[in-house]
């Protein structure tokens, strides 16, 4: 019993240096501060798995609006269907399956849309239209006060492009910049 | 067709007449950065305190008051992620991918409880793991399984293991998140799917003590592995054991090992010896049984990789074997990449899983070679005593033991002198 305890203790005590230096050398390179998980939108192919892949019955993806690069057009192609009956509101003529644009007069012949963002599912229907056809100010991104931020995302296990992956969360947007593709 | 940079096919407006202002775009921020801290002090706390409590309180009770907290904090509060079990998937990428930013927090679930339980064996499982305190506070009417059905499970978790290494080592993705059974009922939100399966487990547990820890969780494996070697552990009795056997007959894990009955002290016969002989020798076989169809198996991994993936769908379209495309092969072919460099991607790919399943094979025949000859094994044992690997200190054989109630009066006593 004397023998097996020695060699137990030999065992625990290797265990332990292991573990520290495997905890040493892993600790060095692990980040502090913490990530998060983001869209890029220039990878993004709006195919509509982050509605419907997120752990969450609504998903934490939502469309946002840069609207310093939206043209503010009348016909939005992101907002409208693609051969609508009316340039109005009509739910016939929209694009979003869920009313989830707000469609604001602002001066002729110019429109400004936004996001009613509780309604959004993140099925990118208007992103496609926009970026397809007009500026491309509707993207994709997940909104932090809706992500759990999982160990694994499993909409950047579905997503077709991987064009989802961990960011700094201090920098815990992708936004669409003026200056484009950095 | 991805836009690579920004289409001014409309300039925007400027809003003379009205001078209307460009609304901001919100950026609601993610959880705090300290909270992460919050979590990995609570761990620590959370650990002694249970080894305090298994070790010197020998309470039940207070054991299971401490599993709730934790099944509330770090299972419905924190939503059940990141926790110790899926850890293992992300330092094992870390090992495998330098690319790879570890969070400290993770490095630090993973870490803490092994380095606990080296030193005084599984308290995690007791009472700091919500999947456990999950499954344990369900334990209503345990059923003892047979001994073969029992041994043959507790395979199961070894040769998870196995795949859950495979697959975070080569970039398949982390199998031990997308299947574990609680997280989407902490959650309360996921897939009617595996929300059926953690109600099943739950279901399971009323009857079969923490199915999931015994047979499927890896990290329960690790720290069996740990616990075994451990400086000190949950000890059934305060004193010297009286061999009633009360403590085996209430353990609903199974993981406490018999006294060796007095008129069985007796020498290993010469075929309890060549029993023991013929399964050392029998190791290498298995071992190598398991490399071959380990190898084997590293075909149909592969698949898993989203690079084989699409490598496969791109050969197939290109051959004119399947019409149309999926979002992702036209993603790839908007991209530009030409297909050659994506295959020889995936054929390095296919290398590596093929010796990935090898060594996966070789382990689950290390394991399964190693418990034929543990199960022929039968060393004396004067008291009965807990399982190092299996035991995860649930203070339930405490409760039972007549020394220890013996041991609970006699302090009474003492406490009630001391008073008056």
């Amino acid at each position: 019993m004397k023998r097996r305890a020695f060699f137990n203790g030999l065992a625990r005590v290797a265990a332990l240096f292991g573990l520290g230096g495997l905890a040493g050398s892993l600790a060095r390179r692990a980040q502090a501060g913490h990530t998060v998980w983001q869209i890029d939108p220039w990878k993004c192919t709006w195919c509509g798995k982050c509605a419907t892949e997120c752990v969450l019955e609504l998903s934490a993806v939502k469309c946002v609006q840069f609207y310093d690069i939206c043209g503010y057009c009348d016909f939005c192609t992101g907002y409208f269907e693609p051969q609508p009956n009316k340039l109005n509101t009509g739910a016939e003529n929209q694009l979003c399956p869920t009313g989830a644009i707000i469609r604001k007069f602002i001066e002729d012949p110019y429109y400004e849309y936004s996001i009613n963002e509780p309604l959004c599912v993140g099925c990118g229907k208007c992103v496609k239209g926009c970026t397809l056809f007009g500026n491309g100010s509707f993207h994709l991104q997940i909104r932090h006060d809706r992500c759990l931020n999982c160990n694994e995302c499993s909409i950047a296990k579905a997503c077709p492009v991987q064009a989802i992956s961990r960011v700094p969360a201090d920098k815990p947007y992708r936004f669409k910049t003026l200056e484009g593709k950095k | 067709m991805i836009a690579a940079q920004i289409n001014q096919r409309f300039p925007p407006p400027q809003f003379t007449e009205t001078g209307h202002q460009l609304p901001h775009l919100t950026a609601p921020p993610p959880r705090l950065g300290a909270l992460d801290w919050l979590d990995m002090g609570v761990l620590l706390a959370c650990l002694a305190l249970a080894t305090w409590l298994v070790l010197r309180r020998r309470q039940r009770r207070e054991l299971m008051l401490l599993g709730l907290f934790s099944l509330l904090y770090f299972g419905f509060w924190r939503n059940g992620c990141v926790c110790a079990i899926g850890s293992i998937q992300n330092i094992t990428q870390a090992l495998f991918d330098s690319s790879y930013a570890l969070p400290l927090t993770v490095l630090v679930f993973g870490v803490l409880p092994l380095a606990f339980a080296l030193v005084v064996g599984r308290v995690f499982c007791a009472a700091v793991c919500p999947h456990g305190a999950f499954q344990d506070l369900m334990l209503l009417k345990p059923v003892t399984l047979p001994v073969w059905l029992e041994h043959g499970l507790r395979l199961l978790a070894y040769v998870y293991l196995g795949l859950a290494v495979v697959f975070a080592a080569t970039g398949g993705g982390y199998i031990i998140c997308r299947f574990d059974p609680f997280v989407q009922i902490f959650r309360l939100t996921g897939s009617l799917t595996m929300i059926l399966t953690g109600v099943i487990f739950l279901l399971m547990s009323i009857f079969i003590g923490r199915p999931y820890c015994r047979f499927l969780c890896p990290y329960g494996v690790l720290l069996g592995l740990a616990g075994s070697v451990s400086r000190w552990r949950a000890r059934i009795t305060p004193d010297k054991c009286t061999l009633c056997r009360r403590c085996q007959n209430e353990c609903p894990f199974n993981a406490i090992n018999k006294a060796t009955p007095r008129t069985l002290q007796i020498d290993p016969t010469p075929e309890d010896k060549r029993r023991l002989v013929i399964r050392c020798a029998l190791l290498p076989t298995v071992i190598v049984a398991g490399l071959w169809l380990g190898g084997l198996s590293g075909d149909s991994l592969a698949k898993a990789h989203h690079t084989v993936a699409l490598a496969e769908r791109i050969h197939l379209e290109d051959a004119g074997a399947v019409t149309g495309a999926t979002d992702a092969s036209n993603g790839f072919r908007a991209e530009g990449t030409p297909p050659e460099k994506l295959f020889a991607e995936a054929h390095a790919l296919v290398h590596r899983y093929v010796l990935a399943g090898r060594l996966c094979g070789a382990w689950v025949g290390l394991i399964v070679g190693l418990k034929l000859i543990v199960l022929a094994w039968r060393p004396r044992r004067p008291e009965f005593e807990t399982d190092a690997v299996r035991c995860v200190a649930c203070a339930r054989c405490f409760e039972h033991c007549p020394q220890e109630h013996k041991r609970r009066q006699q302090k009474a006593e003492i406490n009630g002198v001391l008073a008056s």
